[in-house]
């Protein structure tokens, strides 16, 4: 049988102070993405050998990995594409690593809830009597956007994240877009002030990588630079017309910002 | 809980053409920031009589100053191509209800900086 290679960092936090290379053979099948081999080692080879995985097809996101220098889903990569190999696995760039391919991910998860991602009921209008409809163009606007997975390969991919871990980066900014373009959400108003903050979308000096490591087509890179020209827009009217509401976006409800105030404690 | 922070190494700039483009933005801003400061140097020239010009354009011929000047409008223009790289993915124009392509919106941009720089060497030199 043919095989291949998996050299995997390994780092046990209670004997080493730094990651160390391991050598692994396994099995070289077509259909075997880089998760199988893993799988292989942990059921065969080594079952010390920790890692984050579940769905196996591309929509949990957990199995994020660096595969050969890039951010990669294990689970979506597959070994005859590296083919003789070795193939080096390591855990994802820009987080700490807690053993061997885990990182931890409490930054993101922090973040996440800072952008208020979920929609956000109109003040005025009275809860639409049955369901909110919708048409394709409405959808459309903001589909793109609902497909992230929450992996976290674009702030493995981003140098600004990489510089300055108060970014709020590519995919809380993505997904606050998600439900800012959605039309039946009121919500854009209470998340003005943490993506125009100098760590929200000005913080991009445009590098794209986030857009070429989604493996979800989210296009992260172009969500925020719509928000960076929305963001511009609000700020020459609120200053053409200071007087004026403070912008045209939707106020929010005294409920939501009770939730402002939960998702801060979580930070 | 212990973790591991890996350092980023020194040259992870070079790594990638992307990161290394990210890296010439962020040091050659200072090119950007000194041509406007050339640009105030001359206006206040200009506000200050003809004496105070001449004596500004003479400054502006010497040598390392032509030269920096060079350089940064090497840096400056850099700045503008990624700026334009940028505006079709920031603007949404939708053209009888479909999203226009991405491909227009950089054309318009570009031939709205043609339209403007043949303005001010107009201006300048009528
Ligand atoms: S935007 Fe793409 S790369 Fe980033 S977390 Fe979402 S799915 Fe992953
Ligand atoms: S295991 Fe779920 S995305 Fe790879």
């Amino acid at each position: 049988m043919r095989t291949i290679a998996l050299r995997v960092a390994r780092y046990r936090p209670e004997d080493e102070t730094e990651p160390t290379m391991q050598e692994y053979e396994v099995p070289l099948r077509e259909d075997w993405a880089v998760l199988d081999g893993l799988n292989h080692i942990k059921d065969h080879l080594d079952g010390t050998l920790s890692y984050r995985w579940s769905c196996r097809m591309g929509i949990c996101g957990s199995c994020g990995m660096t595969v050969n220098g890039e951010p990669k889903l294990t689970c979506g990569t597959f070994l005859t594409d590296y083919a003789p190999g070795p193939v080096t696995v390591e855990p994802l760039r820009n987080f700490p690593v807690v053993r061997d391919l885990v990182v931890d991910i409490s930054d993101f998860m922090g973040k996440l809830p800072t952008v208020s991602p979920w929609i956000v009921d109109s003040e005025d209008a009275a809860p639409a009597e049955g369901e909110h409809l919708q048409t394709p163009e409405e959808l459309d606007e903001y589909q793109q956007y609902s497909m992230c997975i929450n992996c976290m390969l674009c702030y493995s991919a981003c140098p600004v994240y990489g510089l300055d871990q108060d970014f709020l980066g590519p995919a809380a900014i993505a997904l606050a877009q998600r439900y800012n373009l959605d039309s039946r959400d009121h919500g854009a108003h209470q998340r003005v002030d943490v993506l125009s903050a100098a760590d929200g979308v000005w913080s991009c000096t445009f590098v794209g990588e986030c857009t070429t490591a989604c493996p979800k087509g989210v296009d992260p890179a172009g969500a925020i630079q719509r928000y960076k020209l929305t963001a511009a827009t609000e700020s020459v009217k609120s200053l053409l017309m200071p007087w004026g509401r403070r912008s045209d976006l939707p106020r929010p409800s005294g409920a939501d910002q009770d939730n402002n105030a939960w998702s801060r404690e979580v930070r | 809980m212990t973790s591991y922070q890996p350092p980023m190494s020194l040259f992870w700039w070079l790594r990638r053409r992307s990161y290394f483009f990210f890296a010439v933005r962020e040091l050659s801003s200072v090119f950007v920031a000194w041509f406007v400061v050339y640009l105030l140097l001359l206006g206040h020239a200009v506000a200050s009589g003809e004496a105070a010009y001449r004596e500004f354009v003479e400054w502006s011929a010497r040598p390392w100053l032509l030269g920096l000047n060079l350089v940064a409008l090497v840096f400056v223009v850099f700045h503008a191509v990624t700026w334009f790289r940028l505006a079709p993915q920031a603007m949404v124009v939708r053209v009888g209800g479909r999203r226009a392509p991405p491909l227009w919106v950089a054309a318009g941009h570009y031939a709205a900086w043609v339209v403007v720089s043949a303005l001010v060497v107009w201006v300048v030199l009528a």
